[in-house]
């Protein structure tokens, strides 16, 4: 303990304890949801939308959830692929980055991906495009969501308990 | 004195503990009452004994004079956790034998942020209803509630019919009612849920058996056809656009599961989980800005104009 003399010492503490404040100075934004309206009007700042959505814990957490409501899972299961191609991967057919992804989403692409131009905001695009970067590994590492458990979104049927059946017991002893 | 005044507000009203409106609640206010009573004389015995104590003379022999109290005291104790105990067993025994001589009404509650998922099952698939935010009981007839989250865990609320039970994602809960008066009540949820966990009221509205039985079958049918022109048009922006993605109107091709089922929503007492009553100008409000009234919530604002907006509004205040 005698890295520093008495003189240093003292004021290390109240340092130290001003330094563990920095990480509030990053914290994540959570707004509420913007207006398309307003969005549409203004020239998209695509470099600032990336810093913006990209690197988000939230942002990208919202696309998780709107990646499953919108049923991206569907056809690209928990990013494994099915239908459509995989996620996870490093390959790309029409480009990685977040324009692109959110241009994918917007318009669609040929062999079946639809065009969700008129399904969801401009916001909702750039939190998928966010997310479906984070799914191959492109996101800020102290950013992304936990991975889903498996990679099929959804119970199998046959492993489903029907309506009417008691709930399960734990088995006895 | 404030703050008993603000806990004193909680003993009536729609939202009342002590109301009685359901069994949980008459067995929570005749514990209640039991539990006051013999710890409030404990207390008492304890002031006096600790004022005795000061008054009496140091030196005086107390012995014989104490004696008796003692054992009072203990006796006291003894009675007064035993009639506790038994309360608490028959109560129980109550609340497990209550209404067991007709079948339970089945219905799954599932916490979404920020809103209600309400869904009354029944073995014939065209007898099970989805509705939202709005939970009607037939008096009398116990129900089994099945509990489930879609994301965080919330906690279901009724304080007028019983205690609290999370709704926790990935497992299932179970609480069981038995509503003994007809009124309306207001569910909270109780577990700090995020942003807007204060908007995520549940009306509770328990109705004699026939009304609720009218109310079933009403709620059953698919949507009505909008009548005038501004609805028709309504509907066809509301087929056409955001909205079906997360948004049910049963007898259309509305089939998102996302958000709360529309079929009959004017049929509701508020919108938005209890944030604003249910009338055109909510309404219009709400779809022009959703993110004003309730911010945070996950319901997008739509760029829409002006006439867009009316012809929505008069479609979806149509939905009886």
């Amino acid at each position: 303990m005698e890295c520093f003399g008495p003189t240093l010492r003292r004021p290390l503490i109240p340092v130290c304890a001003a330094l563990l404040m920095l990480p509030a100075c990053q914290r994540e934004e959570r707004g509420p949801r913007t207006d398309p309206a307003a969005e549409a009007s203004a020239p998209a700042d695509i470099p600032a939308l990336i810093v913006r959505y990209g690197g988000d814990a939230w942002q990208i957490g919202e696309g998780q959830r709107l990646f499953r409501w919108m049923n991206c899972t569907g056809c690209h299961g928990n990013g494994g692929g099915g239908m459509g191609p995989s996620l996870m991967d490093d390959e790309w057919r029409y480009g990685s980055s977040m324009a692109d992804i959110v241009r994918t989403i917007d318009w669609g692409r040929p062999n079946g991906m639809p065009a969700f131009h008129d399904k969801l905001t401009g916001q909702q695009m750039w939190q998928l495009a966010a997310y479906v970067r984070s799914l191959s590994g492109l996101a800020r590492k102290d950013a992304v969501p936990s991975r889903a458990d498996t990679l099929a979104p959804s119970v199998p049927l046959t492993q489903v308990r029907p309506l009417d059946s008691p709930p399960a017991e734990a088995p006895p002893q | 004195m404030p703050l008993l005044a603000l806990a004193a507000s909680g003993c009536a009203g729609v939202q009342s503990m002590t109301g009685g409106a359901g069994l949980g609640s008459r067995q929570f206010n005749t514990l209640m009452l039991a539990f006051l009573i013999v710890t409030g004389l404990a207390y008492l015995f304890v002031l006096l004994f600790l004022g005795g104590a000061f008054v009496r003379r140091r030196r005086e022999n107390v012995g014989n004079f104490m004696r008796p109290l003692l054992i009072g005291w203990t006796a006291f104790i003894l009675v007064g956790i035993a009639l506790l105990t038994l309360l608490s067993f028959l109560d129980d025994r109550q609340s497990a034998l209550a209404g067991t001589g007709q079948p339970p009404l089945k219905i799954e509650i599932t916490a979404n942020q920020w809103w209600w998922q309400v869904t009354y099952q029944d073995p014939m698939a065209s007898r099970t209803l989805i509705t939202a935010n709005e939970l009607h009981l037939p008096v009398g007839r116990p129900v089994e509630i099945t509990l489930k989250a879609s994301d965080v865990i919330h906690s279901f609320w009724v304080p007028g019919l019983a205690g609290k039970q999370d709704l926790i994602p990935g497992r299932t809960n179970h609480i069981r009612l038995l509503p003994r008066r007809i009124g309306l009540l207001r569910g909270q949820c109780a577990e700090f849920c995020g942003m807007q966990h204060a908007h995520m009221a549940l009306d509770v509205i328990v109705e004699p058996p026939a009304r609720f039985a009218a109310w079933y079958a009403a709620q059953l049918r698919p949507a009505s056809r909008p009548a005038t022109a501004l609805a028709q048009a309504g509907q066809a922006w509301f087929l056409s656009h955001q909205c079906v993605t997360c948004h049910s109107i049963a007898g259309t091709t509305a089939g998102g599961r996302t958000g709360p089922d529309l079929t009959h929503v004017a049929s509701r007492r508020t919108i938005a989980a209890g944030t604003l009553p249910m009338n055109p100008g909510s309404l219009a409000g709400w779809i022009a800005n959703p993110q004003g009234p309730k911010p945070g919530n996950h319901m997008p604002t739509i760029a829409m104009s002006g006439a867009e907006l009316s012809a929505v509004v008069a479609y979806l205040g149509s939905l009886e």
